[in-house]
């Protein structure tokens, strides 16, 4: 999969989670999750397995821990399909 | 000067109705919530009727959007829905997104029986027993832990008083109501939103089921099953649903001009001790005769004020016992008894909801100045026979009801009494 789909997937994938969603649709690879999106962290173990379910991958807890930004997630994924 | 504390708002999400207009109609009516349960007969229950909030699902969903739902199960549904009505019935909004403050003097006391047995069930037991823990997603804990109810709802409202939910089996619900009473009465809170919830799964009730409690001679006629004081009670009927009502300090009332339903006029909690005939599931008639006794105390009032009494009456064999420890805890004989009446006989026993939603039934009846009927007791329980005469059968209309009491008897051999009075402003 390319990696602008990954990134689209992404979106849909934070939009139930993100607080500011004018924020989410001008996303980009350097967005932080947490700090500018306002995704709560009790939530990001959500977003894990929805990305391991739409993406047919398997995302380990230390890979998970790794990621700050949109992009950190979208490379890993690519990594992994 | 002791502090008067009167209801405000009411919200309920009962079997048979959602909402105060169509609670109030179907109380009139004399409707009952019960039916057939495909569930429980599938999974060879023994009773296979219960009472169960119609359309919730719909409900739910006009009320909650697709993230919130995903926290919201069965129980937490009624609660949260029962209280955002109570809430805007008080005469508040619900807070939008943006809105940081919090209401430090109002808080939530609401509880439930059983709880978060549907998740536990469906999610939290498989997914375990698969070696899945790490699929089970972020929101097992707020659904199952026991004060999930009142969490939901401080979140919702933006409370910041004291939020808990209070466990004392069927006397939950009045439970709650008298501890929100005490929290404003001292002065700690202004505000308090009390009641009760529980959900409809069928874990929920198997083990009733297999006590052999709950009534297994109606399955084929479910609006018959439930028969308080009836000669031929069966066991109590399951029931789920929520029920909150919005109390408040009377001056508080007043200077915002609030809308007064009734006044709480007084109540009392007590235990049996499970001694003197009282045991895990049968109550001390010492205990029930002290508690009410302590309720008419705390309200001020005297035996003789009483005009209704809404009881526990589950439609087990306990029933008679119950009328006749009335009668002897007022004084009062067949011919100078108040009217009794159970709402169970509409709604079941709703478990951790039932006092909330049975209380709610209380204030429309004073609100309205009505009396409903117990459905389902044209053959009353030989027993109690001299008291036949003051067990409705049609809603009574009684424009001079003042005075209802309200009890409820739970597992523990818990007691609860309430005594509600009618609002007069003077």
């Amino acid at each position: 999969m390319e990696e602008n789909k990954i990134f689209q997937e992404m979106i849909e994938i934070l939009r139930l989670y993100a607080k500011d969603k004018t924020h989410l649709d001008q996303s980009t690879m350097t967005t932080h999750i947490l700090d500018d999106l306002k995704v709560n962290s009790a939530r990001l173990v959500d977003v894990i397995i929805k990305c391991e379910d739409v993406f047919g991958i398997t995302i380990e807890d230390d890979e998970a821990d790794k990621i700050r930004t949109i992009g950190d997630a979208v490379e890993l994924i690519k990594k992994k399909l | 000067m002791e502090k008067r504390i009167v209801i405000t708002g009411m919200g309920v999400t009962a079997p048979n109705a959602h909402g105060l207009e169509a609670f109030t109609e179907a109380l009139r009516a004399g409707r009952s919530g019960i039916r057939h349960i495909q569930e429980m007969e599938d999974l060879n229950f023994g009773c296979q009727v219960g009472g169960i909030p119609e359309n919730f699902e719909a409900v739910r969903k006009s009320y909650f959007d697709h993230e919130k739902l995903m926290s919201i199960n069965d129980n937490i549904g009624y609660a949260s829905v029962s209280a955002i009505d109570a809430w805007r019935d008080a005469g508040f909004e619900v807070p939008e997104g943006d809105d940081d403050r919090v209401h430090w003097d109002t808080g939530v006391i609401l509880g439930s029986g059983i709880g978060g047995m549907d998740t536990i069930a469906r999610s939290v037991v498989p997914m375990v027993n698969e070696g899945k823990v790490r699929r089970m997603g972020s929101r097992i804990v707020e659904q199952v832990m026991n004060s999930g109810t009142s969490a939901r709802i401080a979140g919702l409202l933006a409370l910041g008083n004291q939020v808990t939910s209070n466990s004392s089996a069927c006397s939950t619900g009045n439970e709650a109501i008298i501890d929100a009473m005490w929290r404003i009465r001292t002065g700690l809170a202004k505000r308090m939103l009390a009641g009760g919830s529980e959900g409809a799964s069928p874990y929920t009730w198997s083990g009733f089921d297999a006590m052999r409690v709950i009534c297994r001679k109606f399955n084929d006629q479910p609006e018959r099953a439930s028969r308080p004081m009836s000669a031929t009670a069966g066991g109590f009927v399951p029931g789920a649903g929520g029920a909150v009502l919005v109390l408040e300090d009377l001056e508080t009332a007043r200077q915002r001009g609030a809308r007064i339903y009734a006044e709480v006029a007084g109540g009392a909690v007590n235990c049996g001790g499970q001694r003197m005939g009282g045991s895990m599931t049968a109550p001390n008639p010492a205990g029930v005769r002290r508690c009410i006794q302590d309720a008419i105390a705390d309200a001020g009032i005297s035996p003789h004020d009483i005009q209704a009494i809404n009881g526990h009456l589950t439609a087990t064999y306990a029933d008679p016992m119950e009328v006749k420890n009335w009668s002897e805890t007022l004084g009062r004989s067949p011919a100078d008894f108040p009217f009794i009446n159970s709402t169970k006989s509409m709604i079941g026993h709703c478990l951790g909801a039932a006092g909330a939603l049975e209380s709610v039934a209380v204030v429309l009846q004073l609100h309205r100045g009505f009396i409903h009927p117990s459905v389902n007791s044209e053959d009353v329980h030989p027993d109690i026979a001299a008291f036949a005469a003051k067990i409705p059968q049609q809603a009574i209309d009684m424009p001079d009801l003042r005075v209802i009491a309200k009890a409820g008897f739970g597992f523990g051999d818990v007691n609860s009494c309430l005594i509600f009075k009618k609002w007069e402003e003077k």
